[in-house]
């Protein structure tokens, strides 16, 4: 049995969410709370959340290998990648905002504070968002990202990832999350990914590649579904506390 | 920018700095605040009312931080909410902050300091008294323009009080 300590305390279910604190990333040391957190009732404050307006107004953009604007296409390995937005009871999450961002081909970001020797593309941002659909799916077509090195500890390089933003219908739901793809040999040395408390959390962050997916000449599919935290819309009606 | 020319309400200038356990300042955090319009109301399915919505006002911010840390937003003062059938919380704004090195986000909320019933508030109530203050914004006034300064600690002594939401309802 683990100690749980003031640092550990995590958000959510301790079993999924990562700690704040995370001594073999470094940044955290700086940057986790280490007092302990305050627990609140759930207020109409927490039960509603920007989801449903910001779905509603935000135009989608879900082609990364085209979105740059500049007419040509981002060079890399195109893929597709879909799945499912469910809620803890396995409901899906309709007409909700994803957003994503990653590095391109070669494993760079289109930003002032990335500067490693690697080329930008010209044609390729990003950044990328959509909306699911009615049954709670999404979809989105890119280039897979390339892996990148940080300055975290020697020789350390981030597995190649895509950075997930969703909304969904309140506060609770808000997650920002990576996702990562099958088969890297770069995921045991990785310490964002290993801060994820076991090993079944840490698999649900994996894509699987997808051959139903895949377009024939065209693009490979992977499939990445994600469960945000519920919906509390019924208990909230059912307690009366309008 | 939440705030449009027609938009209902007080204006109000939020500014604020995020700095990390060594008080540096954070300059890759993402921040993203929440709040009612100036009437009460939070524009989601479930807030039903009787205050009225305003269709100029999403009540939703994003700001990233400068190499200083710093961000702000332009937005109206937020109207009272309920908390119970009987009781209203004090004007206040959800308050979300993302960054490099924080493997969750953390949320807390900005009471206004100017605001009588910031004091009889129930949520702020549940944070150890000598911690409050870290949600109470300070008001400044220049030119007829009202900025609440807001600096979110993340870490250390002077730590921000930071939520973990219960698992059921109010």
């Amino acid at each position: 049995m683990s100690v749980t300590t003031i640092g550990e305390i995590v958000r959510g279910d301790r079993e999924i969410f990562p700690p704040y604190l995370y001594e073999a990333y470094q940044s955290t040391r700086r940057r986790a709370p280490s007092l302990p957190l305050v627990e609140v009732p759930l207020t109409i404050s927490e039960l509603t959340g920007p989801g449903p307006a910001i779905s509603a107004i935000t135009s989608e953009d879900a082609d990364l290998t085209r979105n740059a604007g500049t007419g040509g296409e981002a060079i890399g390995q195109r893929i597709i990648v879909v799945g499912r937005v469910v809620d803890e009871n396995g409901s899906p999450l309709p007409n909700t905002l994803l957003e994503i961002w990653q590095a391109n081909a070669a494993g760079r970001y289109l930003h002032k504070r990335d500067q490693w020797p690697a080329p930008l593309d010209p044609h390729f941002l990003g950044m990328g968002r959509c909306l699911t659909d009615r049954e709670g799916q999404y979809r989105f077509l890119t280039i897979r990202p390339g892996a990148y090195p940080w300055r975290n500890h020697p020789n350390a390089w981030r597995p190649a990832h895509i950075h997930f933003s969703i909304f969904g219908p309140s506060t609770l739901s808000r997650l920002v999350t990576q996702m990562y793809f099958p088969g890297d040999p770069l995921h045991e040395l990785d310490p964002i990914m290993n801060s994820i408390p076991t090993d079944a959390a840490r698999k649900r962050l994996i894509a699987a590649y997808d051959h139903g997916v895949t377009e024939p000449e065209w693009a490979l599919g992977f499939r990445w579904d994600i469960v945000v935290r519920g919906d509390f819309a019924t208990p909230f009606e059912s307690n009366g506390n309008r | 920018m939440l705030v449009q020319p027609e938009t209902k309400g007080t204006r109000i200038r939020i500014e604020g700095r995020v700095v990390d356990g060594d008080g540096a300042p954070v300059p890759d955090a993402l921040v993203e605040i929440w709040q009612a319009n100036a009437a009460g109301r939070y524009n989601h399915p479930l807030d039903e009312g009787p205050s009225p919505l305003d269709p100029f006002f999403l009540g939703f911010g994003r700001s990233g931080t400068e190499d200083d840390g710093r961000y702000w937003f332009e937005t109206v003062k937020p109207g009272a909410v309920r908390f119970d059938k009987n009781r209203l919380q004090a004007p206040h704004i959800s308050v979300t902050v993302f960054a490099r090195g924080m493997l969750n986000h953390v949320a807390t909320r900005l009471y206004f300091p100017d605001d009588p019933e910031t004091e009889h508030d129930p949520i702020l109530h549940l944070v150890p008294e000598e911690r409050r203050k870290t949600l109470i914004a300070s008001r400044e006034e220049a030119g007829g323009a009202v900025t609440y300064r807001f600096d979110v600690v993340l870490r250390g002594a002077l730590e921000t009080a930071f939520f973990q939401a219960a698992s059921a309802p109010a």
